[in-house]
C-alpha cells in the first residue's frame, strides 16, 4: 500500500448536551455531524492540506485519525490496516507511528514539566530503553533538529521561558524523537507571528524530504497550505468538497467554494484587479445541514438539482476530485 | 478646523512601570492622520502598536503611562487630559472596536439595547430616536434589522464583529480604531468584513486607524501604513509607497514572510532572532542584531530617526538611507 | 549524572526565586513566624522546661502567677506554663496529621473524580455533598463517642470528616486542567488514564492544594481544640483544649482566674492565624495573575 491513511466514509458526530428535560423526557437529540462520509487517502511521503473555515470538520478529522476522538462510522486504515484501538500493543505502535503538532504553543506543553521531560516523555512512555546520556543525546538531536540550538542549553528551562516560536519547536521536537511516519499539524503556526512562521513550516518540508514522514496539515490559510503541500483538500460542513494537486486548486479549482475561498485571500502587494467572489451570509449550523449539497445556500451557481441532491466526491480529471454537480460551467 | 489632520501624533512616549523596570512599549511615535484617511498600524507581537492605540483612547492598564510626546485631536490636545476630561470625548469622537471584542458584548443584554446605552451614555436622545438610529446603522453594516433584538449568543462570529462596528459607529465619531478587526474570523467573514470597511471608508467621513499584524489586509482597507517595531516606528507611507517600495529592510522581511499565491511557489522567509527586550533596550537601532541589510557600527550605535524618502510622505527611520533623502 | 546536576540547579533556583516573592509578602512572612515559634515552642520547650502532668497540687489550687509558675496553676495544681507547652505539641501533632489525611483523601478523589467525568463523577459528587452537608461537629463527636478518645483515633475521625471542601477545589481545577491542549498531547504520546492523573495534572493542581492544606491545618486545629474542650479528647494528654476544658469545667472563668484560660486560649487563636495567614498568602503567590506565561 502507498498511503499511510486511508479514510473510507468516515463520520464523526457529536452530541450537544441540552437541558435534562429536552434529553430525558422530551428525547430529543441534537447531533453535529462534525465530519460527514469522507474518503481520502493521504500518500507516503506526502504532505496533505485540509483547508476549510471553521465548522467545516477538518480538525475533527485529524483527531479522529489519530484516536483523540471516536469515530461514529466508516474506516479508518493506518498504513493498510484498521487502527485497533482496543488493542494497548497495537495502540502503543500507533502513537509511535502517528504523532500530533497542536494548535497553541501556550497551553500545549505542561508548564510544569522541563524541556528535556516534554520531549523525552515519549520515550518513556513507548517503553523505549535507552540509558541516561542516550536519553539526553536523543533529546539534544531534537531540539537542535527542530532549530533550538545548542540544545544543551534548552534542556532545563520551562515552557514559560520560551517564546511561542520555541515552544512550537519544542512540540515539533516531541514528535520528532520518536521518528513517526505520520504527523498530524493542526494549524501549527496561526498562533505564531509571521515572520517566525517560515521557520516551522520549513521543518515540516524537511522532515518529509529526508525522513520520508507524511503530514496531514490542517490550516484556514489556503496560502500556507500552497506553499509546502502537495495536495490540498478543502472541507466545507463536515465534506470534502475538491481535492487536488495544490497548485490547481490554488490556481485552477473547480469548486464554487473553493473559487470563492481562493478569489478572496487577501495578498500582499496585490496589483491584479482580481474578481472577488464573496459570499453572503455564514456557514450553516452544522446541525441543520442545508438539503442536497451542503452548499447551495450561499451557492453563486446553484441550480435546482443542488438544493435537491447531494453531489458526490468524482474524479474530473487525473488526481483532481470535486463535488459538484456543474463544475463543467466553472472555468 | 483650518488644519486637515484630525490626529497627530508627535514623539510619543508611552511606558509601563512593572517591578523590574520600565518597559518602553512606544517610545517616540510620531504620525498625522487626515479627516477620511484610513492608516494601518503593522506589526508584530510586542511592537507597540496596540498600546499607541490606547494611548490615544487613554485606556492604558494602571501601570501605563504616557512619558512624553503630544497627541492632538481636532487640534485639541489630549495627551495629558484626565478620565473626566476623556470620558465626553471617549466613544463620541473617537471609538475603538477591541480585539476579539466579539466577546465583548455583554450576554445578558439585548444587542439593540447595548447599542442604544452606549449612544444615551452620550447624547441625550429619546429611547425612540436611539432605536431609530441603530436600525439606520444596522442597515449600514448589513446587518439584518429583524435581528436587532437578539442576544449576543444568537450571532455568530462575524454578525457580532458587525454588531460592535455598529457599536463603535453608534455616536458617529470623527476617528475609529480598529484593533485586528479581522483576526479570529473565517476567511469569508474577513472578505465580508473588509467589503464592509472599505464601504464605510466611501459613505462617512470617519477617519480610521487600523491595527493589524496581517500585512495582506492592510492592503485592502487603508490608505496609509505604519509599519512599527520594538516600540518605534519604522517606516511610514502610503501603501503604495511601503509595499511595492519599501525601504526599511523589517519592511522587506514582513512583506517576504507572507506568501503570495498568485506567484511562483516561492517558500518564505522568517526573521532569525527575537524581538529585542523593552526592559532595558540597547543602544542603536533596535533591528540590528537581526538585520540582513547592516551597514556597520553606526547602526549599532545609533538610533535611527525618521527621515523623507520621496513618494508621498514617505518616511524611513534606517540608516541605510540617510544621506540618500531628500 | 550531569543532567541531574543542572536538574537540581535549575530546581534550586525556582525555589530560591520563590522564597524571595514569598518574603515579600508580610502576611505570609508573620503567619511563617508564628508557626516557627509554636513549633519551638512544642519541641524545644519540653527540653527547656520540666513538666509533668501526673503530678499534682505542686502549687496552690487555681493559683494566679507566682515565682515558681509564671502562668498560674490549674485545679490540679499543675502549671498552666506546662500545660501550654505540652499541649502545643499535642495540638500541632493533631491538626498536622489530620491534615494530610484530610487532604490526601481529598485530593485523590478530586482528581480521580475530576478526571472520570460522567456518571462515576456525578455519583462521588454526591458522596461528597453528603458529607459536606452532615453538620460536622455532631458527626465527629459521635465518632469519637464510638472510637474512644485515644489521640489516634481524635486524628483518624478528623481525618476522615475533613476531606469535602479539598476534593470539591481539586476536582474544579481537574477539570480545567483537563480541557487544556497539553493533556490532548499526553494521550496522543500515549500516556495512559493513571499517567496523566499524577504526572500531569496533580503538579498544575498541586500550588492549589498547598495553599489549601494550610488552611484546612487552621481548621484541625481549631475542631480538634473544640473536641477536647467538650470533653471527646483524651483527658490524659495535655492540649489547649483540655486546658480550656479545665478551666471551664472547674468555674474558673466564673472566678476570673484568667490565667487559666487567657493565655490557652490566646495561643489557640494565634497558631489558627499563623495558619490562615500562611494560607491566604500562598494563595495570593501562586495565584494565577502571577504566572507569566
Amino acid at each position: 500500500m502507498s498511503s499511510i491513511v486511508d479514510l473510507k466514509q468516515l463520520k464523526v458526530n457529536f452530541q450537544i448536551r441540552q437541558g435534562f428535560i429536552k434529553e430525558v423526557i422530551k428525547r430529543e437529540k441534537k447531533i453535529v455531524k462534525a465530519v460527514d462520509n469522507i474518503d481520502l487517502s493521504i500518500k507516503k511521503g506526502e504532505i496533505l492540506s485540509l483547508v476549510g473555515e471553521s465548522g467545516s470538520g477538518k480538525t475533527t478529522t485529524g483527531r479522529a485519525i489519530l484516536q483523540l476522538v471516536e469515530k461514529t462510522d466508516g474506516e479508518i486504515l493506518f498504513d493498510g490496516k484498521e487502527i485497533n484501538n482496543k488493542s494497548n500493543g497495537y495502540m502503543k505502535n500507533f502513537r509511535k507511528r502517528a504523532q500530533m503538532i497542536f494548535q497553541d504553543p501556550y497551553q500545549s506543553l505542561n508548564p510544569k514539566f522541563m524541556v528535556i521531560d516534554i520531549v523525552a516523555e515519549p520515550l518513556q512512555l513507548m517503553k523505549i530503553k535507552v540509558s541516561e546520556e542516550e536519553k539526553i543525546d536523543k533529546v539534544v538531536k531534537a531540539l537542535e533538529f527542530a532549530g533550538l540550538r545548542p540544545g544543551k542549553d534548552y534542556l532545563y528551562r520551562y515552557p514559560h521561558e520560551l517564546s511561542g516560536g520555541q515552544r512550537q519547536r519544542v512540540s515539533i521536537a516531541t514528535c520528532f524523537i520518536v521518528s513517526p511516519d505520520f504527523i498530524v499539524a493542526d494549524e501549527p503556526v496561526s498562533m505564531l507571528d509571521a515572520s517566525v512562521r517560515a521557520d516551522i513550516i520549513k521543518l515540516f518540508v524537511e522532515m518529509k524530504q529526508k525522513k520520508n514522514i507524511s503530514f496531514l496539515f490542517i490550516t484556514h490559510d489556503l496560502s500556507l497550505s500552497w506553499l509546502i503541500s502537495d495536495r490540498i483538500a478543502i472541507m466545507y460542513l463536515g465534506k470534502i468538497v475538491e481535492l487536488g494537486k495544490a497548485d490547481l486548486i490554488a490556481g485552477a479549482c473547480r469548486h464554487p467554494y473553493s473559487q470563492a475561498l481562493t478569489s478572496v485571500l487577501a495578498v500582499v502587494g496585490d496589483r491584479r484587479k482580481r474578481k472577488r467572489i464573496v459570499l453572503e451570509g455564514e456557514i450553516p449550523s452544522p446541525i441543520n445541514t442545508p438539503s442536497g449539497c451542503r452548499f447551495h445556500t450561499r451557492c453563486p451557481l446553484v441550480k435546482e438539482k443542488c438544493k435537491i441532491e447531494e453531489p458526490k466526491l468524482r474524479e474530473i480529471e487525473e488526481e483532481h476530485y470535486v463535488a459538484c454537480h456543474y463544475p463543467e460551467i466553472i472555468k | 478646523m483650518k488644519n486637515e489632520n484630525i490626529l497627530e501624533v508627535s514623539n510619543l512616549k508611552t511606558y509601563f512601570k512593572i517591578k523590574e523596570g520600565i518597559v518602553k512599549a512606544v517610545d517616540g511615535v510620531s504620525f498625522s492622520l487626515k479627516k477620511g484617511e484610513s492608516l494601518g498600524l503593522v506589526g508584530e507581537s510586542g511592537c507597540g502598536k496596540t498600546t499607541t492605540a490606547l494611548s490615544i483612547i487613554k485606556l492604558l492598564a494602571d501601570n501605563g503611562y504616557i512619558e512624553d510626546g503630544k497627541i492632538l485631536f481636532k487640534e485639541k490636545d489630549i495627551t495629558k487630559m484626565t478620565e473626566s476630561e476623556m470620558l465626553p470625548i471617549r466613544w463620541k469622537d473617537i471609538s475603538i472596536i477591541f480585539q476579539g471584542s466579539m466577546n465583548a458584548l455583554n450576554p445578558v443584554m439585548r444587542v439593540s439595547d447595548q447599542i442604544v446605552e452606549a449612544i444615551q451614555l452620550h447624547e441625550n436622545i429619546s429611547d425612540k430616536e436611539a432605536r431609530e438610529r441603530v436600525t439606520k446603522l444596522l442597515e449600514l453594516v448589513n446587518l439584518d434589522t429583524g435581528l436587532i433584538d437578539s442576544y449576543p449568543h444568537e450571532f455568530s462570529g462575524g454578525m457580532r464583529q458587525r454588531a460592535m462596528i455598529t457599536m463603535a459607529l453608534a455616536c458617529n465619531p470623527g476617528l475609529i480604531i480598529g484593533d485586528e478587526p479581522t483576526t479570529a474570523l473565517d476567511l469569508m467573514v474577513q472578505a465580508q468584513i473588509i467589503d464592509l470597511i472599505n464601504d464605510l471608508r466611501k459613505k462617512l467621513d470617519t477617519s480610521m486607524i487600523i491595527i493589524t499584524h496581517d500585512l495582506s489586509i492592510i492592503t485592502e482597507i487603508c490608505d496609509r501604513i505604519a509599519v512599527m517595531y520594538a516600540g518605534k516606528i519604522a517606516e511610514i507611507g502610503t501603501v503604495q509607497d511601503v509595499i511595492f517600495n519599501y525601504k526599511h529592510p523589517y519592511t522587506e522581511k514582513l512583506i517576504k514572510a507572507f506568501p503570495n499565491i498568485y506567484r511562483e511557489r516561492e517558500m518564505v522567509e522568517s526573521i532569525p532572532g527575537f524581538p529585542p527586550n523593552l526592559l532595558d533596550p540597547q543602544k542603536g537601532c533596535l533591528f540590528a542584531d537581526r538585520c540582513h541589510k547592516k551597514i556597520g557600527e553606526i547602526c549599532e550605535k545609533v538610533d535611527p530617526n525618521l527621515i523623507k524618502v520621496g513618494g508621498k510622505n514617505h518616511m524611513v527611520a534606517c540608516h541605510l538611507w540617510e544621506g540618500k533623502d531628500e | 549524572m550531569s543532567s541531574n546536576i543542572n536538574r537540581k540547579k535549575v530546581m534550586k533556583k525556582g525555589i530560591i526565586r520563590f522564597i524571595d516573592i514569598f518574603k515579600e509578602n508580610k502576611m505570609g512572612v508573620l503567619g511563617f513566624y508564628i508557626i516557627v515559634f509554636f513549633l519551638l515552642v512544642a519541641f524545644v520547650g519540653p527540653l527547656i522546661y520540666s513538666y509533668n502532668p501526673q503530678e499534682f497540687a505542686k502549687g496552690g489550687l487555681i493559683a494566679p502567677p507566682t515565682k515558681g509558675f509564671p502562668l498560674g496553676t490549674d485545679d490540679m495544681g499543675r502549671s498552666i506554663l506546662g500545660a501550654l507547652i505540652y499541649g502545643a505539641k499535642v495540638s500541632l501533632m493533631i491538626g498536622i496529621f489530620a491534615t494530610l489525611i484530610s487532604v490526601f483523601i481529598g485530593t485523590f478523589i478530586g482528581i480521580v473524580s475530576g478526571f472520570a467525568g460522567g456518571k462515576f463523577d456525578s455519583v462521588l459528587m454526591r458522596i461528597t455533598d453528603g458529607f459536606m452537608v452532615l453538620p460536622k461537629l455532631p458527626l465527629i463527636m459521635i465518632l469519637a463517642a464510638l472510637l474512644g478518645s485515644s489521640t489516634r483515633n481524635i486524628i483518624i475521625v478528623l481525618g476522615l470528616t475533613g476531606w469535602t471542601g479539598t476534593t470539591r477545589l481539586v476536582r474544579s481545577q481537574t477539570l480545567s486542567v483537563k480541557q487544556r491542549p497539553f493533556i490532548e498531547r499526553a494521550v496522543s504520546v500515549g500516556a495512559g488514564k493513571g499517567y496523566i492523573m499524577f504526572r500531569h495534572i496533580l503538579p498544575n493542581v498541586f500550588p492549589l492544594v498547598f495553599s489549601n492544606t494550610i488552611l484546612v491545618a487552621a481548621g484541625a486545629i481549631l475542631t480538634e481544640t473544640t473536641l477536647s474542650f467538650l470533653g471527646l479528647g483524651n483527658p490524659l494528654v495535655p492540649s489547649w483544649g483540655q486546658i480550656l476544658r479545665g478551666a471551664f469545667t472547674s468555674g474558673a472563668v466564673s472566678i476570673g482566674a484568667w490565667w487559666y484560660f487567657v493565655p490557652a486560649g490566646l495561643c489557640v487563636i494565634l497558631l489558627v492565624l499563623g495558619f490562615t495567614l500562611l494560607g491566604y498568602s500562598f494563595d495570593e503567590i501562586l495565584n494565577p495573575k502571577l504566572r507569566r506565561y
